[in-house]
């Protein structure tokens, strides 16, 4: 396994995450071992890879074997290549959204948190209008006004999905701002970004992270899906969501193909899902018993 | 009783409200457009004079205030405009598909909900258990899976492999109803599979959080015994958070169908809107996300509006 | 009660323990237990003593996460940590009741208190759901709750807490049991609420001829209620003996340690008041929303003076302190400082002002950050007000580190979570002297620490006091705190101040009407106390319908 031997070699530090590793449960550690691997196939795409991302290398729906071990695609494109670097893309452009969803969603919430009154009015209401309409619909609209370009993919996900980032941050940033100690530091006359950013967020780490693992899978999902419905990224970008779309007619044959980019969204999203689990398990809290 | 009528009223108010502000967006969004539709329907090399003869023939010239009160109120009347792409009366187009994205998402609510609910309370009671643990993995793992992923393992294990099911849920309006239901088997276990998994941890999460209460446990400590602390103690207080599970769920299909939908080519109002959106149709895009917007805001009033009749604090007032 | 008698109840080296940090950790570490018939146990310890778990273990039951793992519990013959679950669930509520410390939390919200209480009758075969319900207006009548025909058709959120409480313990006796588990059943009232409850139960287990096991951190509380005493500490015994004999005679040092502190007393009277007041409360009405909860209150404070701010909760102490440091603005009058008036709300405070009164809360858990080290929680307010930085602020914090009587070695690079609750608080009280203020508003700040530590506490804030010339302002709801600190005290009830003056002007007949109440409410370690409180009540009661 790779992500262990990459883990084991990380450090001085290393020594007591590998000990927690090594206590984990079993889905834990496969978790951990998908995620790095899934990490190490899309910073070396390049060196891991055949032919070039975009590279007509073959007639159309040629058999696994030979020189395609995964065959090639609807249009003669190696599947593999295809396959690894959609890592790159769709990972990487999921990664960067839900950055930008925290930065605005975790941002507001715990300032909404923080300042109260007025402010926390506007900002909820307006969240709560932003959530009433169904996250994948909203942006389907929003894709069709802007066009569908990275940037816009980026942006458009990002902020649909800050609302639910701010909801969190904002739920859990109240429960801290009722303590003591932020009375305590208002009462000494510290400023808003004191208290938002010494006080509140160390604080609030543990579940955010945590969260920010489940938005990853929901943004990845998400932008997976709209391109599967022709409406994220765009060709000739490698995207796991539009190789399934566009191998899709191989399926009435019987031939799994355009299912190993599937399996491929679906394997690192539980893997994250397992992994964040165990999180929430191990920093208490959120644990259903005693 | 004042209390309840009360916060009736305020979370009514406050529904429309919202439902007044998701169509401002919706008709703010897409007024944001360079262009418009009539330059949209005529293409590029219109000249300007048809251009704005079209234009002044859906009212296009008016100032966006008039043109979006002009628009509600012809939403309100049942009147959603034209279509870009076939010129036809928008209303005629979706209602029929609405009433089929209707139909899938109740044949799988009918299926789903009674699973997740006695899955979810099972795991709850049992917890930690080996059953809470398997089930815990398998819910996360669906939870986790793309839905085109699911639909499309459906049908090619059920439709190609084994050909029991149709691959195509091609539905029309005179199909018998048991034809219908056997048509749509495959996007509705698709459905299924995946807001089974939602609704069964939510429904877990809510009953454990409920058998943690210091009254279940005086229950206990009276003598009670397991099967009446459930039925007794601990279902009348947890109406509300499973109703509130069941119908953030059925939002949650109303939205899952549009993917669904695409793979088993469904004549549904998710159907429809993706081909719009990729005709760039927007009145049929707007009118598509408003039903949408609208099903979602309702589904979610009704659920805090039935939170609100469960909860015996409020059924009871001082 | 005879000792040659077959107990009802006898645990044996009982051992039981709980799981959390995923280990298992021993609670009770083998305590031997043996009840008689109508007997009453007072059990007593500080929080963690493992006085509850085992109360809760003579019924065979272990909180979720705990489970008995040594030792055996023998009720009237019945081996309980041998029987089945269907066996034990046949005693409970039947022959050994419970009561909770929260009533509120404890009763379903989902049905009303009379069927909660035939609910056990039927269920374990002793009536009907028509005699329980008779049964139930009977002894709400006998234990004095308003209405007894109807008061059990309310639900549980429409009864005050104090008729909560004692709606449960009748539930409890709803099948007449033989034992009485009573788990800190009157820790969530107030002292005029408890002493009625208290009654109640007292009563109740005498009319019955009941066992019982009497669960309390308090020990004037358990005086009143039980024939024997056991004092438990981490889970093991540290004596056991009648309770008068205990109460007059402890043998074991830690008793004794617990039994003196409520004598400490400050160490010196308060110097001579200067002319101008440090803090003047002038006329202040203060509300939230709609809801006055303040009337024109007017008092002050002096220099290197006590004053303690008395009442039960609800009586605006804690607002009062609000509206001092401006967290919550008063609608009418204002608050001057050393002759200045200072702006009502905290945020139109200049850094000066704010410096000036420093808080201490109840909770230090919540008090401090737990994600700062001590150090710089001590080391913000000498950064933030008077610009101390490296080696001139590393010294003053040592300096404050030894005023706590706190090594700074050892404690200034831990974390708040490496602390105990006393430390914790005395880091809260070093942050405020960081700051160099004249003026320590003091909210309930022992009322969360065991009684050694709390006593430590005071008797630091009472050395400091007298070294830096401080002005407190100790709000309260314990009145032997009261005794032990205050030079003034000013009593609260309903957001008015009903009484104020020297303490022993208020402490001395005659009394306030309220003030009398409350201070004959609160429970004495005489055994005879709630005896002799209800004479005195009955013909102080007698003479005003005389009067009449």
């Amino acid at each position: 396994m790779i992500g262990v031997g990459k883990i084991s070699g990380a450090g001085a530090l290393s020594g007591a995450a590998w000990r927690e590793f090594r206590k984990a449960p079993f889905t834990a550690q496969f978790g951990l071992a998908v995620i790095v691997f899934y990490i190490l196939v899309a910073v070396f795409a390049p060196f891991l890879t055949p032919y070039a991302e975009s590279e007509i290398v073959g007639s159309e729906f040629e058999v696994w074997g030979g020189d395609f071990p995964l065959g090639t695609d609807n249009l003669g494109r190696d599947m593999l290549t295809r396959l690894i670097y959609g890592a790159r893309n769709t990972v990487g452009i999921a990664f960067v959204t839900t950055l930008l969803a925290f930065l605005l969603g975790g941002g507001g919430g715990i300032m909404a948190a923080v300042l109260g009154g007025w402010p926390d009015q506007v900002l909820s209401r307006v969240v709560d209008v932003l959530m009433s309409i169904p996250q994948l619909i909203f942006a389907m609209l929003l894709l069709t006004i802007f066009g569908t370009s990275i940037p816009v993919l980026i942006l458009v996900i990002g902020v649909l999905d800050s609302t639910r980032v701010f909801r969190i941050a904002r739920a859990v940033s109240v429960n801290v701002v009722v303590m003591d100690f932020i009375e305590s530091a208002r009462l000494r006359g510290e400023g808003v970004p004191w208290i938002t950013l010494r006080e509140v967020l160390p604080n609030i780490m543990p579940p955010l992270v945590a969260e920010f693992g489940l938005r990853f899978c929901f943004v990845f999902l998400t932008i997976s899906s709209l391109s599967f419905l022709g409406l994220g990224l765009q060709p000739p970008t490698a995207d796991w969501g539009s190789m399934v779309r566009d191998n899709a007619t191989l399926i009435t044959f019987g031939d799994i193909t355009p299912l190993l980019p599937a399996a491929a969204i679906a394997i690192l999203t539980i893997a994250v899902n397992f992994v964040v689990d165990w999180f929430l398990h191990k920093t208490s809290g959120l644990k259903d018993e005693h | 009783m004042n209390d309840i009528a009360r916060m009736l009223a305020q979370r009514l108010s406050l529904g429309l409200l919202t439902l007044f502000a998701v169509s401002l967006i919706i008709f703010l969004g897409v007024s944001l457009l360079p262009g418009d539709a009539a330059q949209a329907m005529l293409g590029q090399s219109a000249t300007p004079e048809t251009v704005a003869a079209l234009r002044k023939r859906m009212g296009l010239d008016e100032p966006a205030y008039i043109r979006y009160f002009t628009w509600l109120g012809g939403i309100l009347r049942g009147d959603f405009g034209i279509s870009i792409a076939n010129e036809r009366e928008i209303s005629e187009l979706i209602a029929g598909r609405f009433a089929n994205t209707i139909f899938l998402a109740l044949m799988a609510a009918v299926i789903s909900v009674p699973i997740a609910l006695t899955l979810g309370i099972l795991a709850a009671l049992y917890r930690n258990g080996f059953f809470d643990r398997t089930v815990n993995v398998v819910t996360l793992s669906s939870i986790s899976t793309p839905e085109f992923f699911v639909a499309y393992i459906l049908l090619l294990v059920f439709a190609v492999n084994l050909p029991w099911f149709p691959s195509l849920s091609s539905v029309n309006p005179d199909m018998p109803f048991f034809q219908r239901v056997y048509v749509c088997m495959l996007p509705a276990a698709t459905l299924t599979l995946v807001v089974v998994a939602h609704m069964m941890r939510m429904t877990r999460a809510a009953i454990i959080n409920l058998l943690a209460s210091p009254y279940i446990e005086m229950a206990a400590l009276k003598g009670i015994p397991r099967g009446k602390i459930i039925t007794r103690h601990a279902l009348p207080n947890a109406w509300a958070p499973i109703i509130n599970v069941i119908v953030i769920n059925l939002a949650y299909l109303i939205v899952g169908v549009v993917v669904v939908e695409v793979v088993f080519v469904y004549p549904g109002l998710g159907q429809q809107l993706v081909d719009s959106v990729q005709r760039r149709d927007l009145p049929v895009v707007q009118a598509c996300c408003l039903i949408f917007a609208a099903t979602y805001v309702l589904l979610n009033l009704t659920a805090d509006i039935l939170a609100i009749l469960t909860n015996p604090r409020l059924l009871h007032p001082k | 009660m005879s000792t040659d008698k077959k107990p009802l109840l006898e645990m044996r080296g009982l051992r039981i323990e709980g799981f959390s940090d995923e280990e298992w950790h021993q609670i009770v570490k083998g305590v031997d237990v043996k009840l008689h018939r109508g007997e009453v146990l007072g059990l007593i310890g500080e929080s963690g003593a493992g006085k509850s778990t085992i109360g809760i273990a003579a019924m065979g039951y272990a909180k979720p996460g705990c489970r008995i793992n040594g030792g055996s519990v023998h009720f009237d013959g019945i081996d309980l940590t041998a029987a089945s679950e269907e066996e034990k669930r046949k005693l409970r509520g039947s022959r050994i009741a419970y009561v909770a410390q929260s009533a509120a939390a404890s009763f379903n919200p989902a049905h009303k208190l009379i069927e909660q209480f035939a609910e056990t009758v039927v269920e374990h075969g002793v009536g009907t759901r028509d005699e329980a319900h008779a049964d139930a207006k009977d002894l709400y009548a006998k234990i004095k709750m308003p209405d007894p025909e109807q008061i059990g058709f309310r639900y549980p959120h429409q009864v005050s807490g104090g008729q909560l409480q004692r709606a449960m313990t009748a539930m409890a006796l709803s099948c007449r049991p033989d034992l009485l588990i009573f788990d800190e059943p009157t820790t969530a009232l107030d002292v005029t609420t408890q002493i009625e409850v208290l009654v109640t139960m007292r009563d109740i287990v005498e009319q019955f001829n009941c066992a019982a096991i009497y669960i309390t951190h308090d020990l004037a509380v358990v005086a009143q209620m039980a024939d024997k005493i056991m004092v438990l500490r981490y889970g093991e015994t540290v004596e056991e003996a009648d309770t008068r004999k205990m109460l007059s005679a402890p043998e074991e040092e830690y008793t004794k340690s617990l039994w003196a502190v409520r004598s400490f007393r400050k160490q010196q009277a308060a110097p001579p008041p200067e002319p101008t007041p440090l803090v003047r409360v002038d006329n202040v009405t203060a509300a939230y929303g709609p809801v006055t909860v303040l009337h024109e209150v007017s008092f002050e404070v002096h220099r290197g003076h006590t004053v303690a701010v008395v009442g039960e909760s609800g009586s605006g102490k804690s607002t009062t302190a609000r509206v001092i440091t401006g967290l919550l603005p008063p609608r009418k009058g204002d608050v001057y400082y050393d002759g200045t008036r200072y702006p009502r709300d905290y945020r139109k405070r200049n850094k000066e002002q704010l410096r000036q009164a420093q808080m201490i809360y109840q909770m230090a858990d919540t008090a401090v950050n737990p994600r700062h080290k001590i150090r710089e929680i001590i080391g913000r307010p000498l950064q933030f007000y008077l610009g101390m930085e490296g080696a001139e602020k590393e010294r003053r914090l040592r300096e404050l580190m030894e005023m706590i009587e706190m090594e700074p070695d050892k404690f200034l690079d831990r974390l708040p979570a490496e602390l105990s609750g006393g430390q914790k608080q005395r880091i809260c009280i070093a942050r405020a002297l960081a700051a160099e203020p004249a003026f320590i508003i003091c909210d309930e700040v022992t009322s969360a620490l065991d009684q050694l530590v709390a006593e430590g506490i005071l008797k630091l804030l009472d050395r400091l006091q007298r070294e830096l010339n401080l002005a407190y302002m100790f709000i309260t709801h314990d009145l032997a705190t009261v005794q032990a600190i205050a030079d003034e005290v000013i009593v609260m009830l309903e957001g008015r101040i009903v009484e104020q003056g020297p303490k022993d002007q208020i402490f001395a007949p005659p009394y306030h009407k309220y003030t009398d109440l409350l201070l004959s409410s609160v429970p004495e370690m005489d055994p005879d106390w709630m005896d002799n409180v209800l004479q005195e009540r009955k013909k102080k009661g007698g003479m005003e319908a005389a009067g009449n």
